[in-house]
């Protein structure tokens, strides 16, 4: 039987990278997906329709902004509505925005705080109504190695993602008791958009850093994800789980 | 009639009150309306009535009679 088999998930920030990672991770394990993107594309709309395909399973797209709280709340209530449950909230829609210290402005700050940490709390908050009157739920936080170890030029974005890592514990301690699970993964440098932009020079010397060898893929942590997801992890919450290839950062 | 008995029924099966306790309770008015009970009580309301409050909403809920009030915005008429 496969591990997510019937669960209704919703994924956000699905079209590239880890999120599209874990739709077809979550789908090959048989998990139904509600895959949010901020926008329709028609990319985004066709590889959907690929992915469940694919697995034979029901991928549904979903787009608003996370940063609309108002929105977000009529889709995950649509979904409930729906799908009768929501077994699992992924939040891994998030910003990487690098600047140093002495040049961070307003915006970006407020940026990266709005889209990595308060739509994290606020879909939190509806997701653990809703899992509550289940008794039972599933929430992964996507976090980040730059959020416990740090980095120079990162000290918002690591600061959002430090504040992820608090959050997803403190969450956990609050909702056990309704039956709803919380845990983070903390993924290290992985092969995504995001890091495009390194200068060469860089990735040499991160690679460097990375005992296992090699840069992580999305499917590295969308795999993680999965086992998060499913019955094997039931017995834990709470927990930040590295997913860095052993970096030393 | 039959929405306020609902209403009236979330409060009394949440903190295990009489029903003519319920009428002029307050948040933290009895040991039983404090944050986590207060969660309990919205969960009731909410499955009573097929909604989901807004946050500040659930925030503003002070009061069996405030409660009234919000309501209302959810076009549940409590008579």
């Amino acid at each position: 039987m496969m591990l997510l088999q019937d669960k209704t998930a919703i994924i956000t920030g699905c079209n590239r990278g880890i999120g599209y990672a874990t739709v077809e991770e979550f789908a090959r394990e048989g998990a139904n997906i509600w895959a949010h993107a901020r926008e329709e594309t028609t990319a985004f709309v066709e590889d959907m329709q690929s992915i469940e395909k694919k697995y034979g399973i029901k991928v549904t797209p979903i787009y608003f902004d996370v940063r609309d709280n108002d929105l977000a709340k009529q889709v995950l209530v649509k979904i409930y509505k729906d799908a009768g449950k929501i077994d699992v909230l992924v939040n891994n829609a998030g910003i990487m925005q690098d600047s140093l210290i002495g040049m961070i402005s307003s915006q970006m700050m407020t940026d990266l705080f709005e889209i990595n940490v308060f739509s994290v709390i606020n879909l939190t908050q509806i997701a653990a109504r809703i899992m509550n009157r289940q008794k039972n739920g599933c929430i992964i936080n996507i976090a980040s190695i730059i959020g416990t170890n740090g980095n120079a030029g990162q000290s918002v974005y690591s600061a959002t993602k430090g504040a992820v890592i608090a959050f997803t514990k403190s969450a956990a301690k609050e909702l056990a008791p309704q039956g709803i699970r919380v845990n983070a993964i903390s993924p290290g440098i992985i092969n995504t958009e995001l890091i495009k932009e390194v200068p060469a020079n860089h990735m040499k010397r991160n690679l460097e850093n990375i005992r296992l060898g090699r840069i992580g893929e999305p499917r590295d942590i969308a795999k993680t994800a999965v086992f998060l997801a499913s019955d094997m992890s039931s017995y834990i919450s709470g927990q930040i789980i590295g997913v860095d290839g052993c970096t030393i950062l | 009639m039959e929405n306020l008995n609902k209403y009236i029924k979330a409060f009394v099966e949440t903190f295990e009150i009489k029903e003519e306790q319920a009428l002029n309770l307050e948040y933290q008015g009895i040991e039983q309306w404090d944050s986590i009970g207060h969660m309990s009580l919205i969960a009731a309301i909410e499955d009573a009535f097929g909604i989901m409050l807004d946050t500040d909403d659930i925030i503003d809920f002070s009061s069996f009679k405030k409660g009234k009030e919000i309501l209302m915005k959810y076009d549940v008429v409590l008579e």
